[in-house]
């Protein structure tokens, strides 16, 4: 019965959370999301959204940037996340791959894995097992494991990052931007393996991402923020179909294509709510 | 030319770049660790030797003064980590930078405020003056303190070199040194590995200390050996513990070679500039030193 309960309630809970950097700049007000075990839930929204601020939120990373959530609340496995440091959080079985990849240029591929079990008291075979383990989700590191991260290509670093994050076993992947600055190709591939960590791994992901179109393709329920608030939610495939996302994050639209004239009705009809 | 003569130059020259050597590991030691020139890595050269004579002088035996000082590197270190570079974590390296200005002009006001400025006598029983039989035989002036200072920095760089490449602590340090904000987002505690290699940095400030205490006198002019350090770094590379010994020895060498033999020409005092010249040159060729790593920009 008990467990029934456990597996309906979230993994990630963040009830109404304000962020403010600084102690000046508001970036979030109100946020509230969830992330349910095992799920792809995608996080949507423009350049300054608040995307990056709300996962570093989450994970805590967000005290070294000087930022503070300074209302609301944040759980994660039932336990609120406030007192906790990143490195708590990883071991409790979050880590966030920030925007940009951020590799640790000047070791190896296989090093940079390594990094990620760092907390994890494992040596030896346990820890040989683990990198294959990881490998086997990005064959292409393994051609690649002795090489700089710093000389792999964007593809190739993001890679390592994800993987990277899964050496420390999470429970939960917080992606911010994986598709930054890839070819559609690589982006393609790269959401494949995430899909297929999620599934043979169970691992949760909470994904910030642009590119709308990909991202919706591969969650299970999307969020979608808008000057640090959430405009707009639902499962995946309902808000793929929506009118105003679709005009306003697909570029598609029932009317064909616009002229110019119409951007001012487009920035009019953005301030919807 | 008279080849013995030329020898005992040569050798005095590569003794004397392994006493830079030392110095510049604790260089090395932190730019590795947090990607940052710790400026104050002088003052705690000074702020280490002088709290030993310090305790010897109150009265502590050698054996007791030395784990004492120890103690008080680590703790130095640990304040540092606690103070100064925890509440700047995710800062530009140029803040950084700032901070540990600032921290040499504490540490060189803390250290002359509680031991004094007199300058004092080490004695660490090491002889500094030529072995006889070694000098009988060869016809080369080595001291005791030579050898002593050589082996220490052998053993100290092959330790060092072997914990970065090879083990799991070293592995984080130098994850840390190239991403604070990625070494955070998986979980390497920052503040454990900057607390350890700040302690580290003042053990092997009070070791460079001590060599170059008992050969020189403990006194206030021992900050400026930094500043001979510099060249070795520039020319081994800021992140290469093997690179340090041998800029080391490349600078020593080259400095007494043309101070004997190109000296006289142009009435001496070419000890003084020529590592800056060379270091100029390195920069000019490669920045990033003889074994540093290789500067990765993707565009």
């Amino acid at each position: 019965m008990n467990a029934i309960a456990d597996m309906d309630a979230p993994m990630l809970a963040v009830r109404n959370i304000e962020v403010i950097y600084n102690h000046v700049i508001l970036a979030l007000r109100g946020v509230s999301m969830q992330v349910s075990p095992r799920s792809i839930v995608a996080l949507l929204g423009a350049n300054g959204a608040g995307k990056s601020t709300t996962l570093k939120a989450i994970s805590t990373l967000l005290a070294s940037e000087r930022g503070e959530v300074t209302k609301g609340s944040i759980e994660f496995r039932g336990q609120r996340t406030d007192r906790k440091t990143p490195g708590e959080m990883v071991a409790m079985g979050m880590v966030q791959v920030m925007e940009g990849r951020h590799c640790f240029a000047h070791l190896t591929v296989e090093e940079n894995l390594l990094t990620g079990a760092y907390a994890r008291r494992i040596k030896g075979a346990e820890l040989k097992a683990e990198l294959e383990r990881i490998y086997a989700y990005f064959p292409r590191l393994k051609v690649r494991r002795t090489s700089l991260a710093g000389y792999t290509s964007g593809g190739e670093q993001q890679m390592t990052a994800i993987g990277r994050a899964m050496m420390a076993r999470p429970g939960m992947l917080l992606l911010d931007e994986p598709s930054m600055g890839l070819a559609p190709q690589i982006v393609a591939e790269i959401f494949e393996i995430v899909r297929d960590l999620n599934q043979k791994e169970g691992v949760s992901i909470l994904l910030a991402e642009q590119n709308t179109n990909v991202a919706l393709k591969h969650a299970d329920y999307a969020y979608v923020l808008e000057s640090g608030r959430i405009m707009m939610e639902g499962p995946a495939a309902a808000l793929a179909e929506n009118p105003d996302v679709k005009e306003f994050y697909l570029g598609l639209s029932t009317e064909g294509r616009k002229s110019f004239r119409d951007v001012k009705t487009y920035r009019r009809r953005k301030q919807w709510v | 030319m008279n080849v013995q003569f030329f020898i005992e130059v040569l050798v005095g020259g590569l003794l004397s770049g392994v006493m830079y050597a030392l110095v510049a590991l604790g260089f090395v030691l932190i730019y590795k660790a947090s990607g940052v020139f710790n400026f104050a890595q002088g003052a705690m050269v000074f702020f280490a030797v002088l709290s030993f004579v310090g305790f010897m002088e109150l009265g502590l035996p050698f054996w007791a003064a030395l784990p004492v000082t120890v103690v008080l590197m680590v703790a130095t270190g640990m304040l540092t980590e606690r103070f100064v570079l925890r509440p700047l974590v995710s800062q530009s390296e140029d803040t950084l930078l700032m901070a540990t200005i600032g921290l040499a002009f504490v540490i060189e006001g803390m250290a002359q405020l509680v031991w004094g400025v007199d300058v004092r006598r080490l004695d660490l029983g090491i002889r500094d003056e030529p072995i006889g039989w070694f000098m009988d035989s060869t016809g080369i002036l080595v001291s005791q303190l030579d050898i002593t200072a050589g082996v220490v920095a052998g053993l100290m760089v092959a330790i060092l070199a072997l914990i970065f490449s090879r083990t799991k602590v070293g592995r984080g340090l130098r994850a840390v040194a190239d991403d604070h904000a990625a070494a955070l987002s998986v979980g390497i505690p920052l503040k454990h590995i900057w607390g350890l290699v700040w302690a580290t940095a003042g053990i092997v400030a009070l070791v460079a200390g001590m060599l170059w205490g008992a050969r020189s006198g403990v006194q206030f002019a021992l900050i400026g050996i930094a500043l001979k350090a510099l060249p070795v770094l520039i020319i081994g590379g800021f992140t290469s513990v093997p690179g340090v010994i041998v800029a080391g020895l490349i600078v020593g060498a080259a400095e007494k070679l043309t101070e004997v033999y190109f000296g006289p020409m142009v009435g001496g005092g070419i000890e003084g500039w020529l590592p800056y010249v060379l270091a100029v040159f390195f920069l000019l060729i490669r920045p990033e030193g003889l074994f540093g790593e290789k500067i990765i920009r993707r565009v």
